[in-house]
Order: structure tokens, then C-alpha cells, then sequence
């Protein structure tokens, strides 16, 4: 049983995981959802080597604490794709909402176009084993990168004059790194968010998944593979060690 | 011009007649109180936190300690404490941290609660004949059962259960994290909950694989820095905690000082060594009720509705209504923390001053679900402040369904309540990560005093629910007829549901 179809038509999230799972078990390669119009939690905690593919709109927490499957959404998808995720990837071939990528820990997500506010939230990483990777085509809202531990946020902002024009890039930023594509002014930085030198050596870092990114989406990396990035880095790892005296 | 220095909060002093120089408390003070000069110990004062450790160690019991020797000019506004407070922060300009629980002489209403006892009618029970069921399962009860009768005589249940964690006593151990605590407080909490046939809570910090022996007696839990989470974590637990507030700082969240993030508690909680460990006040997913019950609601979906979900709030005015919108929320338990609730780091302003008490938190949280219809739909668990068996009657009677203690399982393993965990020192190897310290701590006795605790206060529970006439705690659940109030104000008594003395 390496494919299977599954029509999300009228079904609800439980039974629907419920099916995806029992496929899984069964030792499904490749899943196919149908219909998807907003159903939450898909993949939700799921674990294992397979594709589910999604053809509709994808709810919110999509592929949440998931560890091991690639997610493929045929369409947008509500907020926090990739919520505390472990490991796998997720693909969508549209926009995302807000709260992209919450304190994902590890695995890859890609978003063609844009993406809501406080993408990258809380992304932790361990070591180089647990390392979070959010690539996104298109733009992203205020408070990208906010707490951020570790990991890495690209944004491509192709199409976009101003791939990050809000505020609060990197608020409380402590670990990782933020790359958005173009000028980024100052003063649309966070607290405890620097600016630092984009050079070769993060050329190279950011190489494998612009490349991964134009895989899925079927474009070219070439034009994006140049110095026209601006590189954003915690302060310090102790945001907040000079706040507080003894009792 | 210097502020100058202010006086001391303890002062030691060594009988000289009757020490024999062995040195032990040089040893084992982490604060550096004592050090040697010569043959000589020599006393630095100022830096004891009346941690008690070199006391209770001395062979001789040549030490003594005096709180505050040194008077201010007495003032009943500009305590000591204000005065000093205010030179801190003139010096530093920094928020003032602290340790443990409330320390503001507020009036404790469960001192001015007083239970009932059964006379002449309604005999009391004897818990040394008869059975007294504590047993108290955490979870959704359904409004009605529906059975099928068989020709034959049996029955068949069709009403579909949802899972309820199963206690043997309705006191359990609240969240203390691995990084607040040490990998041996944790171990000794965790054996002794395995011991007593009920549960402690991970905190926030994961769960260290020393503790996976144990962790079907384990509440894991999810606060917004999400540290240590993921689907392995969360399939281990018996039960998942949402924490959206804690007593001790209500309306602010978790920082772990990097001094603290050392490598085991890095990869614990899976984020870098040294850095520090921030899970701020709102988890980012959630700005609204709707946003709490879809938490909830991924959390059962990751580990298929097989586990029971907690959502843990800061005893806050509003806090019923808040409750019972989590009790909407598919959440099965609400806890309640008080504002007496203990904490390894809290700005002192938020410790002294934001919150509410449990105990009339937990009433009108009970009182509220009760007058909306939904009280069978969710547990209420009261915790923050609980120090003793009457404590923990009290809160049942007040509509608690069980109680976590956090400070009282401390002090079993030994913590005097110095309030300096968080500076990582703790002489007893409970709030500290300094590997020569947490050595002090034996998981294996330590357990066993907590253990011994949980007994002891089981055991005067069920006496008490004895004495009204009560045998099982089901019954003494929000029974508001077994208290009555001494000296507490008619306002007060009304949001208790509770009548005065002599009524
Ligand atoms: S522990 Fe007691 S007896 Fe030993 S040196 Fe210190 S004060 Fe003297
Ligand atoms: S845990 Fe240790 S540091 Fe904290 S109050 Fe108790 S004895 Fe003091």
C-alpha cells in the first residue's frame, strides 16, 4: 500500500488524522488529502516517512510537534504551519498566516508567497542535530523572528519592494539567524536584534535551501544567489541578564 | 557619595566554648559565610540567606542565627524592608528578584477557616474500622450514563468515557522544572510520587531521561517557550499541562538565567548551552479562548485523545470566568494557583503584590462552573500556599478536586524557605545545577521524606473527613456546610459560600 486517496470532503479533523494515521501504519508512501477546506491539526504529532500531499486550504496548526513527514499544501494555509515541530518538511504553495514556523525545533518549512505576523516566533534549535529552517518567497509581517533561539528565517521577498516591512524583527532574538533578502532599515529591528556582515561564509549557509526552495517551486536560484542580504543576529545570548539586582 | 551599605538580615555567631573546629561549615555553606583564617573561622555575616545548612550540620550545635540585628528607626510605612528595597534599586536601577512564595503578611483565610466535626446525629467515622475512599480521579465526568441491560442481569456502559487520570490521594506535586530544580530534587519528587500512587508535574524544563522510569507518574508540561516539547515528550506523559500562569507572577512568564542552562538541562530542554531560557508571559498561538481551546484541542489530536489536557492559570480576579472558558475548551482539568505560590525567580513586585488567594479563587471558580452547568466537565485543581493537611481539607471543601503542593514538598527534602533560589546556591542541592551541591541531595532519602509527607497529610485527611462524618472525599468536594468563617469579612465570606461561625 504505497499510495493512498483520502476524500477530506465534510470530515472532521479527528477522523480525518485518524485515517492518515491508519494509512501510515499500514506503511502508506504517499498520501493524497482531497478537499481540505480548513481542516485543523493535519499530521498533527504524526510521525513517519511520508508525503501527504493536501489539495485545498490547510487550518491551522498544520503538521504541529510533527516528526519525520513531508506536508505538500496544494494551496494557502492558516496560521502556524510547522507549530513546535520535530522534523520533516512542509511545503505550501501559497501563503501562510500568522505564528509560521512557532518555536519549530527542527525540520524544514517552505512558504511560496507570504507569510502573517511573529513568523519564526520562539525557533529553538539543539546542537546541529534539532535546526529549523523557515524559507519564505515572499514577505513577512511584524515580529518576525520574535524569541528566537536558534535556526534559521530566510526571506526571499521575491515580488516584494520590501520583503520586511514591519517591525520587531528579532525582538528578544537570543540564538539562530534571520536573512531577508534587500535593506532592512534599523529601525524596524527588535530589541536585542543587530545587524551583522552577510559574507560568503553565510552565503553559503543560506545556498542549499534558497536551492531547496526553488526545487519545490519551480523557479530559478540564480538571481537570488548574490550579497543582496542583510543578516540579522542576536546581541548577545543573555537578552536580558542586566535586567535584575538581588532581593 | 556612596548610599552606604545597609544592615545586615541575619547575623552568626559561633559559640567558641563549644566548637571543635572541624570545619564542616565552611564546607557547607555556598554562600561563603565562613572562611578560615589561621587556625580561626572567621564569620562574614552578610552573606547568610538563613539557609540553615551549616546548622543543621554542625556537630556541636554551635551556631546560632539572629534575624535583622540591627534596627531601623521604627516606622510603620517605611518598614525596614521598603527602605532597603529603595536603596537597591537607587543603586542598580534594575527589577528587584526574588524567591518562594508571597512573603506580605496578608491575612491567610484558611487560618480563618475552620472545618466541622460530627456529634450526637450524623455520628462521625472511625478511619481506622471504615473504609475512606480518597481516590480521586482528575477528568470530564459525564452528565448522565447510559447503560444497556442485558436479558441475562448484566449491564453494558455505552456512555463513552474520557480519559481521567487516577489518584490514590488528592495531593499531587506542582510543576517545578528540571533547571529550577535539580536533576535529584526531581528524582526524589518523582520516586516519591511512584511511592504514594500519585503524580507530579515536569515544569517547563522536559523531561530528563533519569526521570522516564517514572513517567506514568509524570503531568508534562507546555508553557510558550515550548522548551523540551515534542511528540515523544508529550506521549510519555499521563497527562499534558498547559501553563498560562503561575501564582508566583501572574501575568508574566519563565526565565531561566543562562548561569543555569548547563549541558544536561541545554539538551533537556533542547535549546544552547548558556543561553538564557525565555518563555515569555503569552504563548504566541494564543490571544483568545478560541486560540487556548485549539492548544488544547492539538495537543489531544498529537496524542489521540488518549491523554488528559490541564490548563494551569494564575489565581487572578476574573479567574471563573476564565475557568470556565477553559472548561469549554476540551480541556479536563483547570488548576488554580494562588498567589501564595512558590517560584525559583519572580520580580518581587509580582511575588508580593499581583494575584488573588486560592482560597477564594478555587471557591468562585467552583461556584461559577457550578451555576453554569458545566462543573462534571472539568476538574479543579488548587494549588500555591497548601501547608497542611487542614490546607488541603479546606480547598476540597471549598470545591477543589485535588491540591498540588510545591513549597511543602521542598521543605520536606530539606529547603528552610531562604528564598535565594535563584541564584543557583541552594546548600540543600534542590534549586541549584552546581554539580557538588546537587550531590547533597539523596534522591533515595529524599523520596522517602516526601513520600512520608504525602502519607502523613492522606492519613489526617482522612481523619478529618472522619470527624465529618464524611468517606469520601467526593463528598467533601465543594461541601461548604463542613466550613465556616472566624473573623473574616462578610465580603469575603460571600464570594466563599461560606457561612460565619455560631451560623
Ligand atoms: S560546624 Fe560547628 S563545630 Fe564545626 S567548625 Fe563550624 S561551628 Fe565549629
Ligand atoms: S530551595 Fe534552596 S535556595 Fe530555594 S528557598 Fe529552599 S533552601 Fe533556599
Amino acid at each position: 500500500m504505497e499510495k493512498v486517496e483520502i476524500d477530506a470532503k465534510d470530515m472532521q479533523y479527528t477522523p480525518l488524522n485518524e485515517t492518515i494515521r491508519e494509512a501510515v501504519r499500514n506503511g502508506a508512501k504517499e498520501i493524497i488529502l482531497d478537499n481540505v477546506i480548513g481542516q485543523r491539526f493535519i499530521a498533527d504529532g504524526l510521525k513517519g516517512d511520508v508525503t501527504i500531499r493536501i489539495n485545498g486550504v490547510a487550518g491551522g496548526d498544520l503538521g504541529m510537534f510533527m516528526n519525520g513527514p513531508t506536508c505538500i499544501v496544494n494551496g494557502n494555509c492558516d496560521h502556524a504551519p510547522g507549530n513546535t515541530m520535530d522534523g520533516g518538511t512542509i511545503v505550501i504553495h501559497g501563503s501562510a498566516g500568522d505564528a509560521a514556523a512557532h518555536s519549530m525545533r527542527g525540520g524544514k518549512l517552505f512558504v511560496k508567497n507570504n507569510i502573517g505576523y511573529r513568523g519564526g516566533i520562539h525557533m529553538k534549535q539543539y546542537e546541529e542535530e534539532r535546526k529549523p529552517v523557515l524559507v519564505v518567497g515572499g514577505s513577512s509581517h511584524a515580529f518576525l523572528g520574535e524569541y528566537m533561539a536558534g535556526g534559521l528565517i530566510l526571506v526571499l521577498g521575491i515580488g516584494q519592494e520590501d520583503p520586511a516591512k514591519d517591525r520587531g524583527i528579532g525582538s528578544g532574538i537570543h540564538g539562530g539567524m534571520i536573512v531577508i533578502r534587500g535593506e532592512v532599515k534599523d529601525e524596524l529591528l527588535g530589541v536585542g536584534a543587530r545587524k551583522a556582515e552577510f559574507g560568503e561564509k553565510e552565503l553559503e549557509m543560506i545556498t542549499p535551501y534558497v536551492e531547496e526552495f526553488c526545487k519545490y517551486f519551480d523557479t530559478e536560484p540564480s538571481g537570488l544567489l548574490d550579497m543582496n542580504y542583510t543578516c540579522i543576529v542576536p546581541a548577545s545570548a543573555r537578552p536580558f541578564a542586566g535586567k535584575y539586582t538581588w532581593e | 557619595m556612596s548610599l552606604g551599605s545597609v544592615p545586615l538580615k541575619y547575623k552568626i555567631t559561633i559559640d567558641r566554648e563549644q566548637c571543635m573546629h572541624c570545619m564542616r561549615c565552611i564546607d557547607n555553606c555556598s554562600y561563603g559565610v565562613y572562611h578560615k583564617e589561621d587556625d580561626r573561622i572567621i564569620i562574614d555575616s552578610r552573606k547568610c540567606t538563613a539557609c540553615h545548612h551549616c546548622i543543621s550540620m554542625c556537630p556541636r550545635d554551635a551556631i546560632s542565627l539572629q534575624e535583622r540585628p540591627v534596627d531601623y528607626r521604627s516606622h510603620p510605612l517605611w518598614t525596614a524592608e521598603a527602605r532597603e528595597d529603595i536603596i537597591n534599586q537607587a543603586r542598580t536601577g534594575k527589577i528587584i528578584l526574588a524567591g518562594m512564595g508571597n512573603a506580605k503578611p496578608y491575612p491567610v483565610i484558611f487560618d480563618r477557616l475552620v472545618l466541622d466535626a460530627c456529634q450526637v446525629t450524623n455520628p462521625s467515622i472511625d478511619p481506622l474500622r471504615e473504609p475512606m475512599e480518597l481516590r480521586t480521579y482528575l477528568g470530564k465526568k459525564p452528565s448522565k450514563l447510559e447503560i444497556d441491560k442485558k436479558d441475562n442481569g448484566d449491564v453494558e456502559l455505552l456512555t463513552k468515557l474520557t480519559p481521567n487520570l487516577k489518584l490514590e490521594t488528592p495531593i499531587m506535586i506542582g510543576h517545578m522544572s528540571y533547571g529550577a530544580i535539580s536533576l535529584n530534587a526531581q528524582l526524589s519528587l518523582a520516586k516519591a510520587v511512584e511511592k504514594t500512587g500519585t503524580f507530579m508535574g515536569t515544569g517547563e524544563g522536559g523531561l530528563h531521561e533519569a526521570i522516564y522510569p517514572y513517567q506514568k507518574n509524570m503531568i508534562v508540561q507546555v508553557a510558550s517557550g515550548r522548551f523540551g516539547v515534542d511528540i515523544n515528550y508529550l506521549e510519555r506523559g499521563a497527562a499534558i499541562e498547559i501553563k498560562i500562569g503561575q501564582g508566583a507572577k501572574p501575568g508574566i512568564g519563565g526565565h531561566l538565567p543562562g548561569e543555569k542552562v548547563c549541558q544536561d538541562v541545554s539538551c533537556t530542554r533542547m535549546i544552547p548551552l548558556g543561553s538564557d531560557a525565555i518563555s515569555p508571559a503569552p504563548h504566541h498561538d494564543i490571544y483568545s479562548i478560541e486560540d487556548l481551546a485549539q492548544l488544547v484541542r492539538s495537543l489531544k489530536e498529537a496524542t489521540e485523545w488518549k491523554k488528559p489536557v490541564f490548563v494551569k492559570i494564575a489565581a487572578v480576579h476574573n479567574a471563573a470566568a476564565i475557568a470556565a472558558g477553559i472548561a469549554r475548551s476540551s480541556a479536563d482539568a483547570v488548576v488554580i494557583d494562588g498567589f501564595r505560590g512558590g517560584s525559583g525567580a519572580t520580580p518581587k513586585v509580582f511575588r508580593d503584590n499581583v494575584g488573588i488567594p486560592i482560597e477564594a479563587a478555587v471557591a468562585s471558580v467552583d461556584q461559577k462552573l457550578k451555576d453554569q452547568g458545566i462543573r462534571n466537565k472539568i476538574s479543579v485543581i488548587a494549588s500555591g500556599g497548601i501547608r497542611n493537611s487542614a490546607d488541603i481539607a479546606k480547598s476540597i471543601a471549598l470545591g477543589a478536586d485535588a491540591v498540588y503542593i510545591g513549597t511543602g514538598a521542598l521543605i520536606a527534602m530539606g529547603c528552610r524557605v531562604c528564598g535565594q533560589c535563584y541564584r543557583g546556591m541552594c546548600p540543600w542541592g534542590i534549586a541549584t545545577q552546581r554539580p557538588d551541591l546537587v550531590e547533597r541531595l539523596d534522591p533515595e532519602a529524599e523520596s522517602e521524606h516526601v513520600a512520608n509527607l504525602i502519607r502523613s497529610w492522606t492519613l489526617e485527611l482522612s481523619e478529618l473527613m472522619g470527624a465529618a462524618g464524611i468517606n469520601s472525599i467526593e463528598s467533601l468536594r465543594s461541601n461548604r456546610s463542613r466550613l465556616r468563617g472566624y473573623m473574616l469579612d462578610e465580603g469575603t465570606l460571600d464570594v466563599l459560600q461560606v457561612k460565619p461561625v455560631g451560623a
